[in-house]
Parts: C-alpha cells; sequence; structure tokens
C-alpha cells in the first residue's frame, strides 16, 4: 500500500482477567485511510478499538501484550502520558454521550482540558469543528443551549465535533451510527468521507453495507482473532478465506 | 368466583386506602396541634418582637419572650456543622465512587451508613465526656461545652446522611459520560471536577440540605453539649442555646397552657418552618436539576 503508516499492531493479545478476549493480532493503519473492523457481537473488535486510545486501561484486572505503534512509537511504553496520548487518538462512541452542557462548552471542553485558554481561539475552533461535524447550520443560533436538547444523531454529530476540536490525528469510531435512524446515518457516512482526507479513521461496524460504503480496507474479526484483512473491494468480492466468504455472505454471524 | 374476587380487590384497596390516610392524618394532627398551642403566645408578644426580640428570660418577672438568640443559635450551629460535614462528606462520596477499590467502597459504605446508627445521645455523651475537656483545655476557653463542641458533633452526624446520598449521585452518574472525557485527554481529576461532580449537582445539594435539615432539628445534641446559655453567640466557642434544646429543657417546667408553655410551642412552629423550608428547597433541587443518568434521587 502505498500511503503512510500512521499506527501498527504487532501481536497483540489482551486479557479480561484470565479470559484471553484477542489473540495475536497485528494491523497497520494507514494516514487518509477509513479501516472498518467487522465481525459478529462478541468477536473483539470493541476492545481492540479501545487498545487503540487505552481507554481499556480503566478496567480493572486488564492485561496487554504485544505493541501498539503511534508514528513508530509504543503507546503502551510507560513514558507515554495517557491523557497526551488520548488527545492525539479521538474517540466517537456507540451511543452518543454528550455532556449535559451547552452545545458550545461541549467542543469547548476536550480545548479546556488541553491547556488553551485563548477565548477567542476557543471560539473559532468551536465554530470550526461543528462546521467541519455539518452540525453548524442547525445549530448556530443556539449554541448556548443545553447539548441534551439535540435530537440523536445531532448529538452523536456533536459528539463527532467535539473529537476534531482538539485536533486528534487518528479518529476511533465504535459503530457511531448504530443507535441512529437511516437518515442520520446517512449523514454520519457522508461525514466520514469528508474527514478522512484529514485523519486517520478506524469504524467498527456491525452493518457490513455501512463497511462496504465508508471504508478503504476492511478487517474481519471472529472469536478474539484477526481472520483476514484486505482491501474492502477486494474483501468484499474475493475474500481468500471460506469463513469470511460465509460471514459477508450472511451464512453465519 | 369472579364478583368474589373483585369484591375482595375492592376492599383490599378500602384497607389500604384507610391504613395510608391514617398515618397521614396523624401528622396532620400533630401539625394542627403545634399550631393551635402555639399562636396564643403572639396575644401577648408581636410576631416581630417574637421572633427578633434579644432577651428570652422565660420566667423572670415581667417574662421576656425573644427567641433570637435562640434562632441565632440554631443557624450558627447549623451553619458551622455544614462547614464540617460538607467536605468531609462530599470528599469521602468522590473517594468512594471514584477512587477507591471496589473492595474498599464495599466495605467503607455501609460502615459510613453505620454511623448514622449511632444514637444521638451517645454522640452528645462522647462530645460532653472527650471533646469537651479537650477542647477547655486547647483553646483554653471557659467552657467545652459551646457552638463550636455542638457544631463538630452535628457534623459528625450529618456525614453519614451526605455522604450515603452523595455517593450514589455521583456512581450514578454514567460511565460513557467519563469515559467521553477521557477520550478528549482529561486527566481523572478534571473528569471527576470538571464532568463527574457538575452532573451529580443536584444529588450532592439534596444530601447536603438534608444533613442540614437534620442538624437543625436534632435535639438531645444540642441539649447535652451546646452550653445551654441564651444568648446571641458572639465567638465559635461561646454557649448557646438552640431552639429544639430550649424546648426540650423547658418543657417539663412550664406551666401547661401558660405563656412559657405557648412561647414554647410557637418556637416549635418556627422550627417546623426552618425544617419544611430545607425540605422544599431539596425537593425543589432535585426537581429543577434532575440528576443525569438513572439516579432516582
Amino acid at each position: 500500500m502505498d500511503a503512510d503508516l500512521k499506527m501498527s499492531v504487532k501481536q497483540l493479545n489482551f486479557f479480561y482477567d484470565k479470559f484471553k478476549a484477542l489473540e495475536n493480532i497485528s494491523l497497520d493503519f494507514y494516514a487518509g485511510h477509513v479501516t472498518a473492523l467487522i465481525g459478529p457481537s462478541g468477536c473483539g473488535k470493541s476492545t481492540f478499538l479501545r487498545c487503540l486510545n487505552r481507554m481499556n486501561d480503566l478496567i480493572p484486572k486488564s492485561r496487554v501484550e504485544g505493541k501498539i505503534l503511534l508514528d513508530n512509537e509504543d503507546i503502551y511504553d510507560c513514558a507515554v502520558n495517557v491523557a497526551t496520548l488520548r488527545s492525539r487518538i479521538g474517540m466517537v462512541f456507540q451511543k452518543p454521550n454528550p455532556f449535559p452542557k451547552t452545545i458550545f462548552e461541549n467542543v469547548a471542553y476536550g480545548l479546556r482540558v488541553n491547556g488553551i485558554k485563548d477565548k477567542t481561539l476557543i471560539a473559532d475552533r468551536v465554530t470550526e469543528s461543528l462546521n467541519q461535524a455539518a452540525l453548524w447550520d442547525e445549530v448556530k443560533d443556539r449554541i448556548y443551549d443545553s447539548a441534551l436538547e439535540l435530537s440523536g444523531g445531532q448529538q452523536q454529530r456533536l459528539c463527532i465535533a467535539r473529537a476534531l476540536a482538539i485536533k486528534p490525528e487518528v479518529i476511533l469510531m465504535d459503530e457511531p451510527a448504530s443507535a441512529l435512524d437511516p437518515i442520520a446515518t446517512q449523514k454520519i457516512e457522508e461525514l466520514i468521507h469528508q474527514l478522512k482526507k484529514m485523519f486517520t479513521i478506524i469504524i467498527v461496524t456491525h452493518n457490513m453495507q455501512q463497511a462496504a460504503r465508508v471504508s478503504d480496507i476492511t478487517a474481519f474479526f471472529y472469536m478474539g482473532k484477526l481472520i483476514e484483512t484486505d482491501k474492502t473491494d477486494t474483501l468484499f468480492t474475493r475474500p481468500k478465506l471460506k469463513q469470511t466468504e460465509d460471514y459477508i455472505t450472511g451464512r453465519f454471524g | 368466583m369472579a364478583i368474589n374476587r373483585q369484591f375482595k380487590e375492592r376492599w383490599m384497596r378500602r384497607f389500604f386506602f384507610v391504613i395510608a390516610s391514617t398515618s397521614i392524618f396523624i401528622l396532620l394532627l400533630i401539625m394542627i396541634f403545634l399550631f393551635a398551642e402555639g399562636l396564643p403566645i403572639f396575644k401577648k408578644v408581636s410576631l416581630t418582637d417574637f421572633i427578633f426580640g434579644k432577651y428570652w428570660y422565660p420566667t423572670s418577672e415581667p417574662p421576656e419572650f425573644g427567641i433570637f438568640p435562640l434562632i441565632a443559635a440554631s443557624i450558627s450551629v447549623t451553619v458551622l456543622s455544614a462547614v464540617i460535614s460538607i467536605p468531609l462528606g462530599v470528599m469521602t462520596a468522590i473517594y468512594l465512587a471514584e477512587i477507591a477499590a471496589f473492595k474498599v467502597r464495599e466495605i467503607v459504605k455501609p460502615m459510613v451508613e453505620l454511623l448514622a446508627a449511632i444514637p444521638s445521645v451517645v454522640i452528645g455523651f462522647f462530645g460532653m465526656v472527650i471533646v469537651s475537656p479537650f477542647l477547655q483545655d486547647m483553646f483554653d476557653v471557659a467552657t467545652g461545652l459551646n457552638l463550636f463542641n455542638a457544631a463538630l458533633m452535628l457534623g459528625f452526624m450529618s456525614v453519614p446522611t451526605i455522604c450515603s446520598i452523595s455517593e450514589d449521585a455521583v456512581s450514578s452518574v454514567p460511565r460513557a459520560m467519563k469515559e467521553a472525557s477521557f477520550a478528549l485527554g482529561a486527566t481523572h481529576f478534571e473528569t471527576i471536577f470538571k464532568v463527574v461532580l457538575p452532573a451529580s449537582l443536584s444529588g450532592i445539594t439534596t444530601s447536603i440540605i438534608l444533613g442540614m435539615s437534620r442538624a437543625i432539628g436534632e435535639t438531645m445534641v444540642v441539649l447535652m453539649v451546646a452550653g445551654g446559655a441564651a444568648m446571641i453567640p458572639l465567638s465559635i466557642f461561646d454557649p448557646v442555646r438552640p431552639m429544639p434544646a430550649s424546648i426540650a429543657a423547658e418543657m417539663a417546667e412550664a406551666p401547661f397552657r401558660g405563656d412559657h408553655y405557648y412561647a414554647l410551642f410557637a418556637t416549635g412552629v418556627v422550627l417546623f418552618c426552618f425544617t419544611l423550608m430545607f425540605n422544599i428547597i431539596a425537593d425543589h433541587i432535585a426537581y429543577k436539576y434532575k440528576q443525569t443518568g438513572d439516579s432516582t434521587l
């Protein structure tokens, strides 16, 4: 692949206490590309995604083996500041989870915790991110209203704007459209197309059509293992393995 | 058969209605009695003189029924106890909900709640026998039975209420919201102070007001350790006589249906208004600033 390598996972194992949730996974992510992680429920794709910004650190008794490199530096190295790391790797969650604050404060939050105090800079970034997330036109007259008054789809785009505001390098999306209706889903997908020019995007999805529509590369997970990864077109039309073919054609899942 | 079941159903409903009405009716009776026995004092003293009068000499000749020193004592004791109990209670709650390991929390939280089960007379006794001499030596004051001692004891008594309800509020903040904060590069403490606390503020405020309303109505402790002097306190080491202590101490010696008796009941009415106000505020806050997440505070 003739693109810049952004993240590289090498022989990753992950344990919840004694249960091995991920086994020997190696996978590369390229700048300017969308990588989709697909697979049946419980296959470890969300767990894998949450390893990439060390979100699993919060789970007691969990353990990681192997390496995850971001620009060739191991993110699990003990010298790494987790908060700084997470400001480089943004995340959008399955259900919209805005803070019970105003729309403005939701987007400004990440800037403030990352030490930005300049008020004009914050205001500019908020406008810019809301624009990038295609939400500005809908909320420009009420950015000081509570974010909880927005619809589900708008809340999810607000969460994307919030992630964009701190200018991360990589954006992780954990089934970002699974709680949304088809129209809101379409908006999110269009957004992903726009955003991949600037960010490295990794998206977990249950929806195979969605994976086919938005991604450049698809990785198929099953039972904690990475079964097959390829360019999305290739994987969906000429999968190498029978298991992959069975899953994408809906014969098991 | 069907008629029989319907019949039973109807009588069960009536039975529960009667039981529920009885308890509410009795409370209502108590309230009516309180007002009926309290209001006659205002034939002798005007409401303003009663509430703002600076002298409480109910047994001298002529008697003076100004309860301002008692109100001042109640308020100062409650405020000072809040200054002690709010930081203790809320910070313990944050520690238990956010920082402590699961096992520690499972052991410590029931223990804190158990503190609420200590009879107030025991706390009063502790204040009298242990804290009072200590204060006397430490600060070189005339008596260890004073405002500060009472506030300290009441503060300890409010901590379980504040801590337990606050802990419920803090730990019911959805995990997803905390994760959103972490994912934006916030540290644990930034997340606690900027996301978790604001989201659980209504529960915490409710807990504080309930704790304070417990402190202002508490009788035994202030009777034992507040010192009992009916004067407006000028320092935190002055002895005071909060309203409940005054009622409890004097009721036995006040002649039945005499002015003193009526004045004590009127003091009870004032106290009732204070606690009522606290509860209305707590209710209002709990209603207006609904807790985020699935808490039902």
